[in-house]
This record gives C-alpha cells, sequence and structure tokens, in this order.
C-alpha cells in the first residue's frame, strides 16, 4: 500500500487525530469520552500512519517504542491512586480538585491524571500488540 | 512487632540495590540483621519472665476478619529467639560457607524472607496471619532446598517438599476457616476461651483432621516424613536452620499453639501419641542404616519431631514442659551437628561416614563442638540433653499403669537410637585415625567454627544451670501451651530412681549400640528392598498418576485450536444456562414491554443479518474480516439508538483495530482453502444458533424481572456531587470503581507484554535454528 494520497493525507490527518484523541480524553469526564477511547483513537491514527508510510518509518517517526508509554502510563494512574494517601493521608484514590477551573478543559482533579495514564497505557499496549504482531508476519 | 517481620522482606529489596561485588564484600554483614532482631527479643525476655504477654494490634483488611495481631508469650518468645538467636549463626556461617558462591546474594534474599515468615507463624495471633506466613515458609523454603538449582537431585527434592507442605497447607487453611466458622473469630486468644465449644461442636474430628494434615506435613511426621531427608539436597546451612529449629518445628510450634483450643481431648491425644510415637521409632531406626551424615542427622531429627508430637500428645504438665524443654535442647544440638557436618563436607568434600576418621587432629575445635553436641543429644549428665530426656521419661512413666510402661519403653528404645545417631555424626568422624587422604585439610575460618561451638557451648551451660532458662522462659512457654501457668523447677539432680536408672540404661544402650554396630553401606541396601511399600514410594505412585490424569486432561481440553476452546465454552454455557432457565424459570415474553420497532433499526438489522450471511459463506478470509467489522459496526449503530454513546465509541474504535489485526496476519497467509466438512458445518451451525438463541430469550425473558434501579439512581444522582463529572460512564472508570480500572491497565500492560515476549521468542528460536 503504497498510494502517494494517502500518504500525504496522513500526514496531515495524524496530529489531527491524535488532537481529536487528546480532546476526547479531556472532555471524558462530562461528556462521553474518556482515557479508554481516546487511547485507542490515537493508536487508530498511528496504525493509519503505518499503513500509509510502512511500520518501520511510523517507529522511527514515533522516536520511542511505543511500549515506552505503558510504565509511563502506569506510573501515573498509580500516583493518582495513593496521592491522596501520601500528600494528605487520605484513603487512596480519593478524588483531589483544584479550586479554579482550567479555560478550555474545566476543573482539572486527580481523576484527570488517572485517565491521562489510561490513555497512555492504552496506545502504549495496543501499538506495541499491533507492531509486534505485524513484524513477526513479516 | 510488625516491623520485626517486614525487616527481613525488606532486607532482600534493598539487597537488589547494592553492587554485586559489593554484595560479596559485605555478606559477612548480613549477620547484623538477624543479630538485631535477636537483641530485641532479648529485651522482650524480662517482661515475658514477669508472667506478662505483649499483644499490638493493626487493622489490615477487617472486612475479612484479618488483622495484623501479634503477641509474644512464652512460646512465641522461645522460638522468637531461636528462629533469630540460631539464624544470626547461620547467617554468619554461610558468608564463609559459601563464600564466592555466584548467587551468594540470592542465598541471603531467601534466607532473610524465610527467617521472616517464621516470625511471622510464630508472632502471629490471627489463625489467617499465620496461615499467610506458613505458606510463605513453605515458598521460601522450596527456594533454600532447591538452591543447586543446576542439579536435578535438588529440584527434584524442593519440589516433593513443597507439595508435600504445600499440600498440607491446603487443608490447613480448610481447618483455619472451620475453625473460624465454628468460634466466629480467627483470633487464637478469642478461640482458646471458647475451647468447649469448639470440642463439643460436631465438626470436631474435621478440624482436627484438616489441621492435623498441615502440622503433620509441615514436620514430617510419618507418612509424610520422606521429604526431610530429601530436602537435604539444600546447603548444609539451610538444612542446619530448617530442621534444627525453623521450618520443621511450625508443625510442632502450630500444635502447641493449638493445644489450648483444640487439646485435651482424646481424639487429640490419641491421634499425636500414635502418629509420634511411630514417626519416632521408625525413623529413629531408620537413621540406623545412613551412612551419609545428613541422612543420619535428618532421620534423628525426624525422630525428635516424633517425640514433640508425641509429648504434645500426651499433654500432662510435665509432658508440655518436656516439649518446651526439648525444643530447646534439640535447637541446640542439632543446629550444632548440621554446621559440624557443613565444615565437615567444606573441609573433606565428603559426607559418607565410612569415609571419615580421625578429624580431632586437623579440626580440633569442631571436634570439641561435636563432642558437646552429641553429649548434649545423647542426654550425657550435667548437659542441657539429660535434662530433656529426664523429662520427657518422667511425663511417660507419670501416666502409670501398662500404658505408662509401654511408652516409656518406646522412648527408651528411640532415644538410644539417638545416642547412636548423635555420636554418629557428632563423634565418629573425629575419632580413630585419620586417613591419608585427608592429611592436608585445614582449619576452616572462625566464622564457622565459632557459631556451633557456642551453641555446644550453651548446651552444656543449660545443662550446668538449668534455672537460668527453666526458672524463665521455659516456664511461660509451657505455662503458654498448657493454658495455665505450670510451675516445675528444672533440676540436674533428680536423685537416684527409675529415671535415672532409665537415662543410664539409655546412655548405655546407644553406646554400646555406637561400638558394635560398624556403619556400612550394605545395611542401606539390605532396607531398599522394601522400598516398594514404603510411604514415599506409594506417595510418589500417587503424584505421578496426578501428573499423567493431568497431561491426559490438558491435551484433551487445551488442544491448542482457538476454535475447539470456543466450541468448548459455547456447549458448557448453552448447557449450563439452558438448563437453568428451562428447569426453573417459566417462559414468558411479554410484548407490551418491547419498545417500537424504527425503521433504522431494522435498516442496521438487515445489515447485521447480510454481512453475517457474507462472513459464513465468503471464501476470502479478507472479505469474511470486513463483513465482520461491518457486523460490529452495525452494533454500534444499535448502541447509538440506544444512547449509549460511550459504548459505541469505544466499540468503534476496538472494531476498526480489530479488523487491522485480522488483515495484519491474514494477509501473510496462503490463499483459503475449505477442509471444512458437512458434518462439522453443520454442528457449528447448530450450536452457535443454540447460543444465539438462548442469549436472546434471556435477554427478553429478563425484561419480566422487576428492575432494582439503585444501583443507576446512585450513580446518577452522586457522580457530580461526589466526584465532579457529568458523564457517569467516565466517573465509575475513574472514580467509583478506579481501583478496578486500575487493575485493568495492569492485565491489559501484562497482554501486551505477553504479546510482545511471545512473539520476539519466537522469532529468536528460528533464529538460532
Amino acid at each position: 500500500m503504497k498510494s502517494d494520497i494517502l500518504k500525504t493525507a496522513s500526514d496531515y490527518l495524524l496530529p489531527v487525530l491524535l488532537l481529536f484523541s487528546v480532546f476526547i480524553l479531556l472532555r471524558g469526564h462530562y461528556l462521553p469520552g474518556g482515557g479508554f477511547v481516546g487511547g485507542l483513537m490515537a493508536s487508530i491514527a498511528f496504525v493509519l500512519h503505518a499503513f500509509a508510510h510502512g511500520m518501520d518509518n511510523t517507529l522511527k517517526f514515533m522516536k520511542y517504542h511505543p511500549a515506552i508509554f505503558i510504565p509511563i502510563g502506569l506510573l501515573i494512574s498509580l500516583g493518582s491512586c495513593i496521592a491522596p494517601l501520601i500528600l494528605f493521608d487520605m484513603p487512596a484514590m480519593t478524588g483531589l480538585w483544584f479550586d479554579t477551573p482550567m479555560p478550555v478543559i474545566g476543573l482539572i482533579g486527580s481523576a484527570l491524571f488517572f485517565d491521562i495514564g489510561v490513555y497512555l497505557v492504552v496506545v502504549g499496549a495496543t501499538l506495541t500488540m499491533l507492531f509486534t504482531i505485524s513484524e513477526s508476519t513479516d | 512487632m510488625l516491623i520485626s517481620v517486614l525487616l527481613g522482606f525488606i532486607f532482600p529489596i534493598l539487597l537488589l540495590l547494592i553492587n554485586k561485588r559489593l554484595k560479596e564484600k559485605l555478606s559477612v554483614f548480613y549477620g547484623l540483621l538477624p543479630l538485631g532482631l535477636f537483641l530485641y527479643f532479648v529485651t522482650r525476655l524480662p517482661i515475658i519472665n514477669s508472667g506478662e504477654i505483649i499483644a499490638v494490634s493493626t487493622p489490615w483488611i477487617p472486612s475479612l476478619g484479618l488483622e495484623f495481631s501479634w503477641r509474644l508469650d512464652g512460646l512465641s518468645l522461645l522460638f522468637s529467639l531461636l528462629i533469630t538467636g540460631i539464624g544470626t549463626l547461620i547467617f554468619f556461617f554461610s558468608s564463609s560457607y559459601l563464600k564466592g558462591h555466584h548467587y551468594i546474594d540470592r542465598f541471603y534474599s531467601y534466607l532473610s524472607m524465610f527467617m521472616a515468615a517464621m516470625l511471622g507463624v510464630v508472632l502471629a495471633d490471627n489463625l489467617l496471619l499465620l496461615f499467610i506466613f506458613w505458606e510463605l515458609t513453605s515458598i521460601t523454603s522450596f527456594f533454600l532446598i532447591g538452591f543447586n538449582n543446576d542439579k536435578k537431585e535438588s529440584r527434584k527434592s524442593a519440589i516433593i517438599a513443597l507439595s508435600i507442605t504445600g499440600g498440607g497447607g491446603f487443608f490447613l487453611m480448610a481447618g483455619f476457616v472451620l475453625m473460624g466458622h465454628i468460634g466466629k473469630s480467627f483470633s487464637i486468644q478469642d478461640l482458646s476461651l471458647l475451647s468447649y465449644n469448639i470440642k463439643h461442636h460436631d465438626l470436631y474430628w474435621l478440624v482436627l483432621l484438616f489441621v492435623f494434615a498441615g502440622a503433620f506435613t509441615k514436620s514430617a511426621q510419618f507418612p509424610f516424613h520422606f521429604w526431610l531427608p530429601g530436602a537435604m539436597k539444600a546447603p548444609t546451612p539451610v538444612s542446619g536452620y530448617l530442621h534444627s529449629a525453623t521450618m520443621v518445628k511450625a508443625g510442632v510450634y502450630l500444635l502447641a499453639r493449638l493445644t489450648p483450643v483444640l487439646g485435651n481431648h482424646d481424639y487429640w491425644n490419641i491421634t499425636l501419641m500414635i502418629v509420634g510415637g511411630v514417626t519416632m521409632l521408625y525413623s529413629s531406626y531408620h537413621s540406623l542404616y545412613r551412612t551419609d551424615l545428613k541422612g543420619v542427622l535428618a532421620y534423628s531429627t525426624i525422630a525428635a519431631l516424633g517425640i514433640l508430637v508425641f509429648l504434645t500428645g500426651i499433654g500432662t504438665e510435665h509432658a508440655l514442659l518436656a516439649v518446651s524443654v526439648f525444643i530447646l535442647v534439640h535447637a541446640l544440638y542439632k543446629a550444632a551437628l548440621f554446621l559440624i557436618v557443613g565444615i565437615i563436607d567444606h573441609e573433606t568434600g565428603t559426607r559418607d561416614i565410612t569415609q571419615l576418621s580421625g578429624l580431632k587432629e586437623k579440626l580440633p575445635f569442631v571436634g570439641i563442638a561435636g563432642l558437646l553436641a552429641a553429649f548434649s543429644s545423647a542426654g550425657i549428665p550435667l548437659t542441657f540433653g539429660f535434662i530433656g530426656k529426664d523429662l520427657i521419661y518422667e511425663s511417660t512413666l507419670h501416666l502409670g499403669g501398662l500404658l505408662g510402661i509401654g511408652l516409656t519403653a518406646l522412648a527408651v528404645i528411640t532415644n538410644i537410637f539417638v545416642v547412636y545417631a548423635g555420636f554418629m555424626a557428632g563423634i565418629k568422624p573425629f575419632m580413630g585415625k585419620l586417613p591419608k587422604r585427608l592429611e592436608h585439610i585445614h582449619m576452616p575460618p572462625a566464622s564457622m567454627w565459632t557459631p556451633p561451638l557456642i551453641l555446644g557451648i550453651l548446651g552444656l551451660l543449660y545443662g550446668l544451670l538449668p534455672a537460668i532458662p527453666g526458672q524463665g522462659l521455659l516456664r511461660f512457654t509451657a505455662t503458654a501451651i498448657q493454658g495455665y501457668s505450670i510451675d516445675i523447677p528444672l533440676k540436674i539432680w533428680h536423685g537416684f530412681n527409675i529415671v535415672l536408672l532409665l537415662s543410664a540404661a539409655t546412655i548405655a544402650g546407644g553406646t554400646l549400640l555406637f561400638f558394635v554396630l560398624k556403619p556400612s553401606h550394605g545395611h542401606l541396601e539390605r532396607l531398599e528392598r522394601y522400598s516398594a511399600v514404603s510411604p514415599q514410594q506409594i506417595i510418589l505412585k500417587f503424584a505421578r498418576g496426578t501428573e499423567k490424569l493431568a497431561t491426559w486432561y490438558t491435551g484433551f481440553m487445551h488442544n491448542g485450536f482457538l476454535r475447539n476452546y470456543v466450541l468448548t465454552i459455547m456447549i458448557f454455557v448453552v448447557t449450563i444456562l439452558g438448563y437453568k432457565l428451562f428447569t426453573r424459570v417459566p417462559i414468558y415474553i411479554n410484548p407490551t414491554v418491547l419498545s417500537d420497532v424504527t425503521i433504522y433499526e431494522v435498516a442496521v438489522s438487515i445489515i447485521i443479518i447480510l454481512s453475517v450471511i457474507r462472513t459464513v459463506t465468503t471464501s476470502s478470509r479478507l472479505s469474511a474480516v470486513a463483513a465482520l467489522g461491518v457486523l460490529g459496526y452495525g452494533i454500534c449503530l444499535l448502541y447509538v439508538f440506544y444512547s449509549a454513546p460511550d459504548l459505541a465509541m469505544t466499540q468503534f474504535t476496538i472494531d476498526t483495530l480489530t479488523v487491522v489485526l485480522f488483515v495484519l496476519v491474514l494477509f501473510k497467509l496462503p490463499p483459503y482453502l475449505n477442509f471444512i466438512s458437512r458434518g462439522v458445518k453443520i454442528r457449528d451451525m447448530t450450536v452457535s444458533a443454540l447460543f444465539g438463541g438462548l442469549i436472546a430469550l434471556i435477554a427478553l425473558q429478563v425484561l419480566n424481572e422487576p428492575v432494582n434501579e439503585e444501583t443507576s439512581i446512585f450513580y446518577a444522582e452522586n457522580s457530580y456531587v461526589l466526584a465532579k463529572g457529568r458523564n457517569v460512564v467516565n466517573v465509575i472508570l475513574v472514580d467509583f470503581r478506579g481501583f478496578d480500572t486500575m487493575f485493568e491497565i495492569v492485565v491489559l500492560t501484562i497482554a501486551a507484554l505477553g504479546v510482545y515476549s511471545l512473539l520476539k521468542l519466537k522469532i529468536d528460536i528460528t533464529e538460532k535454528e
């Protein structure tokens, strides 16, 4: 599948899709969306890129292997889980919130960080699986 | 106390952080950990000796009745001191014994975790907590026994030890749960107050059966004794630690600990007396036939455990005091003997008794330690062993009548064999002329010969001044076992009486045996003729049978074809669900509760049906996958119609990715060939039609049931109030049920790692070939 149209289109689509996936992630707390769906969308964006340019080029473009997102995501989620326990001596997973809402995003709380962690793990895990499988079939 | 237990688990984590070369250099200092703990427990001595008990409790999972409740009384303190004290000596000993070993850091990690687990067992007051540590001792000892994991024998005996003790642990758990059920509490302290109720409960015999299964397997009682000689494949310091004071004593500890709860009942006493009696006679007799020094010690250890169980079974005040004394006596001399054997093995390279003699010239201090330990084990007057043996005879004689005489005779015979075994290990290698072959050997470093010497001297010291342990710790140990205060002073001299006569006869008999019976390999061969009927063979046969069954079952159920797995699952679900549905539920479909059908739904349904037909009839894999994708999107649309946008979005992306994945894999496969026969097609069609039909029927039936809306109302009302989110689905995921999500992403990680490692591994193998 070496179509120039697809290549060019995917170059432009990748940032748009990624932006959209982040948008889905951020709106999750109030409207349909969330880390899981957002992560899957981001993975699809990269898969599209891989279809157009070949997987090797996508890996090169990503600079780091997608598997690196998994531990980072896990750490962020875990951090937001135990932060109340460590910082404020409250039960784990207590929701912590900033008082003033941010423009665009709205209120920021520990749930958002948890969701960001989920997002990263989903991206990492999905891409690792897909890339490994497609590598092994070569 | 929580900290003192946890330290042993924290230590290995710290070890991970140290650089490899530094680890070896520092290994001398690792002993400071058990030493520190030992000193801590020594400072508790005055408190216990004044008759008090230390109890601490921290909640852990209150809803399960599980708490970190620790209790330090005489019995726990005796064991804690033995565990940490002998642990200290073992730690120092090993730093020389395993000097330069490649995995010395691993060794110390296992050892300290094992020590911590043992401490947990003896300090826990909660049955569930005790059980957790009990299992941890099984697991950590598995690693210790199999430490030389490049040897097949070692691995095998580690697995046998784990399966026997682990199997026993399984029963023990059942016993504990039953006890908790009867007594409505898991605290041993609470249960001992309810002792009467438990002993008169209908299920008392079952509790006993389970607890005994756990204790007997752990303490290597007949017929489960054979894992212990097998465990001699471990490095000698490990054997010394596991078999003198810790692992195998855990079973004895448990029986002693539960005596106030379950004891003093005919079932309890008689079973323990029989099992302990058989064990001590059987294994002490067997020790005569061994030529491997560690084999001799292994069988005499089992005999000692038999004696302890036997005494617990007698259950009188004298007997329980004898238990307390003998635990200490045995720990001191057996640890010393094991370490001495370790030194001999380390210096001469053999443990064969027929090859060893005259070592006293080369290893003088070790010889002295050996002599002291052997004397204590033989019960020569002025050693601590003498007092221990006296108490044993006294407690059997106190029973009176024919039973008393019979049991005393049994104890005397056992002890004669034990005397022989002690002399064999502690004296025989040092006597006589030094063979030429061994002339090059030299003294080991002080860190190796000091520990057995200390233990030997302690055995002598306590023998000379029995009041030191007797008026203090041991008295409160017996008190803790009995449940009420015992005060029988330990004395060196009881005057001329029948006990003294028996003691003299024992020593004389054992000494005679020592000079008459020359160890040779022939004896062992004669014994092996009966091995076909030995408990070991019978249990191993049973294990092999289980293995065969498992292999057959796995081959049958896990044949590697995904389609068969799916088929099995579906048939199972259809059978179970169908059976329940048609026998228990009146089938009735209420048309009034169904919503009206719209044109969109009809259109989507037609698309779904068409794509199903396409999927099963197409002759190209890719178009089958594409059709499946269409089917998935159709279902997403249905979700949208029924206002579940979150679900639809997720399903949509998942479907896309699934199709991509399929295409990636299927693209490379050779063209599609149809291997499926007509029969298989009909079978699959029937199963899937049944499955689909059943699920549809259940979905319709569910509508008849009144819906409990409490849950959904709770989430709808509280999601904004409590979690500041308007999207209930997301709030449930990241807040209300956040822990579930946390674990789900962990599972996702494991899946990704699994795919990655499986496929990468495969690539490596093909590259090698």
